[in-house]
């Protein structure tokens, strides 16, 4: 166990250095500089633009301004090109914005898909199966962005309420009740927008699963043996099918940050995405690199986390 | 009708009909999917419409997605063109606007005909990326895993690079690259199948796993045949269906990505007209003029639809277990 630990955790760090290093080397090698953001402005001179450039660590080589980059985000001192604020403070922040969301959405896509997807297998080619199939493949193919627009219409026209942003302008001094309902109604709209593809994605997956453990002979001997129908698909087929689930979770923490920037730019929700959509805009790399950087270790430690809890519910795989 | 075919082996009768081959089969089972069977008819109407919207906007130009006719912005679906303010070389066909104008009274239905051969060949093309990524890489891996380059096999380096890029939040990724460089259709399509191809990857690399241990494939190699025959002609065919599903699947997901990158700003550039950048470009108009949104919305819909529905119904087509039934 311990060494299978300290093996996977030193697989993962090198992992990650490889990571760094090719976003470092996209993102750099790619044309365009920070310095070259604003080309027409008849005030740059070429003296400003070397001074900048210098600032910047820009003018020397590649691998020095790795290890510069490096170097300042183990001491946590990497600052953003474009405001000067550390690198590191930014991210937490906008990362603590985005965690009401991330964690709405997944409550909503979890809590519905399961039932839907264990239903539609049950019943395989029944009215039901076939209308939540059509369904789940008609919610993957709207594009995000239309379906949103779609809603925050219809909502502001039948509630009344706002939905951009992360709080109405002016509540700051309200009632805390007020304040809360007013957080809520800006929460659930982008939760569920976000959460649409999800949720037909992952009902889709847990019908194909649970069909797949519905045909295992152990379903059938538990159905020979007389027990109720009921206990059969929850108690024995259930259980079963549940179990590469806990291999998703690892997947799901980059999906914070990817999935999110469409949909924290319709709403104007003040997250991760955000920032790494208005870093890029402005070429500020050490944004766009911690941001990347730190996608990828998520991930790592998901897909780590995700293959501890295997063994733990699975008691056939043992770690070696 | 299958299990006649095995009687018929079995009884040797010789006047009975042929097996059906893999290929009648799954075609056989695919029909039997109506959301499929519509799906693919859906698909075989956009491959018209992208071809005639390639030959009438560019090559004979019947509908001219760029002709700026100021007098005649805004208007809506079916409504006629003012004739004495517009010179009659500008005019749209009959002299009817199909799907109205947009903001610079361009023709909506001349830019979606446009649109359509764009936003198709960034899915085809992207997703021809990728699947060709996907196989070679997967293929490598699954065939010749066990090759040791230095301290490390071949199997070992290719699936830490995946493992690699799957660490990379795609869409943001894409993003990146497509914001850095400089905005160009060709950058949109190769870096949506540069970010796309490890799924395939470890499909073609689990099939040829699977593969290699068949009796027919180690029947070729004691032939004698050559390693490329060997992968091209008889594992690579056999590895293909999930490939075909997800590359019909991935199809659809690339108009999406368009979209949304039109949506953020970085796809596809003015003049040429996408169904992503259309429906961006309209949003800006939802209330005062909802067919520049919804037009191109219902058409992305409908078609991402149809691909996914087709990508389902071959899934279930060849999928050996659901055989003979």
């Amino acid at each position: 166990m311990w060494t299978f630990l300290l093996r996977a955790i030193l697989q993962r760090l090198v992992l990650l250095v490889v990571i760094s290093i090719i976003a470092f080397s996209i993102v750099h090698l790619a044309p365009g500089e920070p310095s070259e953001v604003d080309p027409n402005n008849p005030r740059m001179k070429p003296e400003d633009i070397a001074r900048i450039r210098a600032a910047f660590h820009l003018d020397e080589p590649l691998y020095l301004q790795y290890t510069y980059w490096l170097r300042d985000l183990a001491t946590g001192e990497l600052k953003s090109f474009k405001d000067s604020q550390p690198v590191l403070p930014k991210i937490w922040q906008r990362f603590l914005n985005s965690l009401p969301l991330f964690i709405c959405a997944t409550l909503i896509v979890w809590s519905l898909s399961f039932p839907t997807g264990i239903q539609a297998a049950i019943q395989r080619g029944s009215p039901f199966d076939r209308t939540t199939t059509f369904v789940a493949y008609a919610l993957i193919s709207i594009p995000g962005f239309f379906l949103s627009y779609l809603a925050i219409q219809w909502v502001v026209d039948v509630f009344n309420v706002p939905v951009i942003g992360m709080r109405t302008f002016g509540m700051e001094n309200a009632q805390p009740v007020f304040r809360w309902m007013d957080r809520l109604w800006h929460l659930v709209v982008p939760s569920l927008m976000s959460a649409i593809a999800g949720i037909a994605i992952l009902s889709r997956y847990v019908r194909s699963q649970m069909l797949e453990v519905v045909r295992q002979d152990y379903v059938r001997t538990a159905r020979a043996k007389g027990l109720p129908e009921d206990a059969v698909i929850y108690r024995h087929a259930l259980r079963n099918a549940l179990l590469p689930f806990v291999t998703m979770f690892g997947f799901l923490l980059p999906g914070l940050i990817g999935g999110s920037v469409i949909f924290e730019q319709i709403f104007a929700w003040p997250g991760l995405g955000r920032l790494g959509y208005e870093a890029i805009l402005a070429r500020d790399f050490p944004v766009i690199l911690t941001i990347n950087f730190v996608a990828a270790t998520l991930t790592l430690v998901g897909t780590l986390v995700s293959d501890v809890l295997y063994a733990v519910v699975d008691p056939r795989i043992r770690l070696q | 009708m299958a299990e006649l075919t095995h009687t018929a082996i079995f009884t040797a009768e010789t006047d009975l009909p042929k097996p059906e081959t893999p290929l009648q089969e799954a075609w056989r089972i695919f029909q039997k999917d109506r959301l499929a069977l519509s799906g693919l008819l859906v698909l075989g109407l956009l491959v018209a419409l992208a071809v005639a919207g390639k030959v009438l906007t560019e090559w004979i130009i019947i509908f001219d997605p760029a002709t700026v006719r100021l007098p005649d912005k805004f208007l809506p679906p079916f409504s006629g063109v003012s004739a004495n303010l517009i010179p009659s070389l500008d005019q749209p066909l009959f002299g009817i606007y199909l799907l109205g104008t947009d903001e610079l009274g361009r023709d909506v239905f001349a830019r979606m005909l446009q649109g359509s051969f764009v936003s198709l060949s960034i899915g085809f093309i992207a997703v021809g990326i990728s699947v060709t990524i996907g196989i070679i890489l997967g293929g490598l891996s699954g065939f010749y895993g066990n090759v040791k380059l230095g301290f490390i096999s071949v199997d070992t380096l290719i699936m830490r690079f995946t493992d690699i890029m799957l660490c990379f939040p795609t869409f943001f990724l894409i993003l990146t690259v497509v914001a850095l460089l400089p905005p160009s259709i060709y950058n949109i399509m190769i870096v949506i199948g540069l970010t796309s191809w490890m799924a395939t990857a470890r499909f073609v690399r689990a099939e040829f796993l699977a593969l290699r241990e068949q009796d027919f494939v180690v029947a070729a190699q004691a032939l004698g045949l050559p390693e490329s025959r060997i992968i091209f002609r008889h594992m690579v065919p056999n590895a293909i269906a999930p490939v075909l599903v997800s590359a019909t699947i991935g199809v659809a997901g690339a108009i999406l990505t368009e979209s949304g990158l039109s949506f953020l700003g970085f796809g596809v550039q003015p003049p040429d007209a996408t169904w992503g950048n259309i429906l961006a470009n309209g949003r800006g108009f939802i209330f005062d003029a909802p067919w520049l949104f919804f037009i191109p919305g219902v058409a992305i819909f409908v078609v991402v639809l149809a691909f996914n529905l087709v990508g389902e119904g071959l899934r279930e087509a060849m999928n050996p277990r659901l055989r003979s039934r």
